[in-house]
């Protein structure tokens, strides 16, 4: 009917993968630890657990953000990291980069295990399984007090120098270079990963669900990768967590910290691997000086702020930066 | 032995009764407007703080703070219904979630800034405390009378949605909300009514059950998973579903601290799990 719509068909652009050259801004963030580092030497520790959450919400931002699978029980992967890496010290291996190794693998092999259980089943049944599994934990841990130390902590454990020079001191120095290090390659892994043909998949299965097998996507089969990739990283990220503080407590796979490593990563913007870092960073920033004055004020102001940003600033502090930078190139044209 | 099994049965299914109470008006809303809420223990806690505060600021006794302890929260739940929830019913699971979440947190900071962090006190009369002979059991007399307040409210309820044009109207907008409103429903104000009911219910049982849940400002993070279990376990939107769940619940929490107290709270957690694998929509759940 319409012979001639070719010849007006406007020319499209071929579909690609999005660019995945490093932008003069991205330089310039991850210079930011850079110059914490040495323009606030007496911070270090703070910036290490700043750090080390920051990589705990990028693992949480990998399944929360692109695979859309909400979960409220992620602590239980960064507290089998945690205890993983504090047992092999405790028992005489500390030496810390292959302690990570193990940690992680000890967290993927349970984050496979359980992907099974969290890949099927609607959003409350995932919501309810994945707090079941970290509750399940919490309980195990409490009760192998022979094993963890139970609700007294898992205490003695010695970490031996790091690559053989570094020895873990107070101020935290090896801590946060350590953690910057690790937070850094895992980073460009997660960067990698996001914008490879897998990553858009995931997306895809964020976006709508049963369209994706439609277009050949094996949804369970991509939730399971992603899901496994994510629990290794936050096992990683307890890991490390244990041996810069040479202590494992119970609360690494308390409720708490899974709520809030869900609270930074939606106030960052969920779906941006640098909203998870910021998110973190303005969260615990903000925790390490307000709760300080008091802590009951802190939860309030916490709450008030997740309830104001769900309802007038959908997708965080990225989101709103975004939708401001949209409005003035609005208006200026 | 037998003594015990009943005994422990009977605390099972009096607790079972409360933890249905609370959490009825969660499974109604959830199945209507599809919202996960959290923070449906909050609603509880203001029914129970407002049931204390009575007693022991006013001296009203026990039972007349009841209908206060429902009508509280209800006014509450559709005050927040209408200017914030009412928002989010399009929204992420995501957003609701935090949403709600924030809003635990602000009650709970906002009880504690109130009413102080401890426990509160309950004074229940005295036909309500020791033990009645029944059939040459001791059973606790306030636990008789949470299983005879659950019958009651049972009965009420399912005449309400079966018996009633509100009832119908009920039905019809959690089966097809769309095809509801396109025959005349106001859907709308179905969902508000529904809303301040079931923050009514939660309300009156955190008052009863303050004598055995207990009262402080944590509440509504401590309990708000066995409230979700009973929604998820018996199915969003089923009054049926809801009883079942939350005397299984009851039943295997109670026995369980009793008879294996070294693994605690394990074995609800397992069992949720387990449920949760087996039935991901919930006993009674309709599959979508």
């Amino acid at each position: 009917m319409s012979a001639a719509t070719p010849a007006v068909a406007v020319p499209q652009a071929a579909p690609r993968l999005p660019t995945d050259r490093w932008r003069a801004i991205e330089i310039a963030f991850w210079l930011i630890p850079v110059v914490v580092f040495f323009a606030f030497p007496t911070h270090r520790v703070l910036g290490s657990q700043i750090l080390i959450t920051g990589l705990f919400a990028l693992s949480l931002d990998l399944i929360l953000g692109y695979a859309g699978i909400v979960s409220l029980g992620h602590a239980a992967f960064f507290g089998v990291g945690a205890y993983v890496a504090g047992l092999l010290a405790v028992h005489g291996w500390g030496e810390p980069i292959s302690g990570l190794v193990v940690a992680g693998i000890a967290g993927a092999i349970f984050g496979y295990a359980t992907s099974f259980l969290v890949v099927r089943g609607t959003d409350l049944a995932r919501l309810m399984v994945t707090l079941g599994i970290g509750l399940m934990l919490y309980e195990a841990a409490n009760q192998a007090s022979f094993v963890t130390g139970g609700a007294d902590g898992l205490s003695g454990v010695r970490m031996w120098k790091l690559l053989g020079v570094f020895s873990f001191d107070l101020a935290g120095t090896t801590a946060f270079v350590y953690s910057l290090a690790v937070l850094f390659l895992l980073f460009v892994f997660s960067r990698r990963l996001v914008s490879s043909p897998f990553g858009l998949s995931l997306r895809g299965v964020r976006e709508n669900v049963k369209r994706m097998p439609a277009i050949g996507a094996p949804v369970a089969k991509r939730l399971i990768a992603i899901y496994t990739i994510s629990a290794a990283m936050a096992g990683i990220a307890g890991a490390l967590l244990a041996q810069t503080t040479q202590f494992v407590g119970l609360d690494v796979f308390g409720f708490p910290r899974s709520a809030d490593l869900m609270i930074m990563v939606v106030l960052g913007g969920a779906g941006r691997l640098y909203g998870a870092l910021i998110g973190t960073t303005v969260f615990m920033i903000a925790h390490h000086y307000l709760s300080d004055l008091n802590p009951i004020y802190w939860q309030f102001w916490l709450g008030l702020l997740l309830v104001v940003v769900v309802l007038f600033a959908r997708g965080g502090i990225f989101g709103a930066v975004t939708v401001l930078r949209e409005r003035m190139r609005g208006s200026r044209t | 032995m037998i003594g015990n099994l009943i005994g422990v049965l009977f605390d099972g299914v009096a607790y079972g009764s409360l933890l249905f109470v609370i959490s009825i008006g969660l499974s109604v809303t959830m199945g209507l407007m599809n919202f996960v809420n959290l923070a449906h223990g909050a609603f509880a806690m203001l029914g129970g703080y407002a049931c204390v505060m009575l007693m022991t600021r006013a001296g009203v006794p026990f039972l007349a703070t009841l209908p206060v302890a429902f009508l509280v929260p209800a006014a509450a739940g559709i005050v927040l219904e209408r200017t914030l929830y009412q928002r989010l019913y399009k929204a992420t699971h995501l957003d609701q979630v935090m949403f709600s979440i924030g809003l635990v947190f602000m009650s709970v900071a906002a009880a504690t800034y109130f009413f102080g962090p401890s426990q509160q006190p309950v004074r229940l009369p005295d036909f309500l405390r020791g033990q009645v002979h029944v059939f040459g059991l001791d059973l606790g007399a306030y636990r008789l009378f949470l299983i005879a307040v659950v019958v009651v409210i049972t009965t009420v309820l399912t005449l309400l949605l079966v018996k009633t044009r509100f009832g119908a109207q009920v039905r019809a907008s959690v089966d097809n909300a769309v095809a509801a409103a396109g025959l005349g429903i106001d859907v709308n104000r179905v969902f508000g009514v529904t809303f301040a009911l079931g923050s009514g219910l939660a309300g009156l049982g955190g008052g009863l059950g303050i004598d055995v849940l207990g009262l402080d400002p944590t509440f509504p993070l401590k309990y708000m998973v066995y409230f979700l279990l009973v929604v998820a376990i018996g199915g969003a939107g089923t009054i049926k579903g809801g009883l079942v769940a939350a005397m299984i619940l009851g039943i295997c929490d109670v026995a369980g601290k009793y008879y294996v107290p070294q693994i605690g709270s394990f074995i609800i957690y397992f069992l949720m799990v387990a449920l949760m694998i087996v039935f991901p929509a919930g006993l009674y759940g309709r599959r979508t």
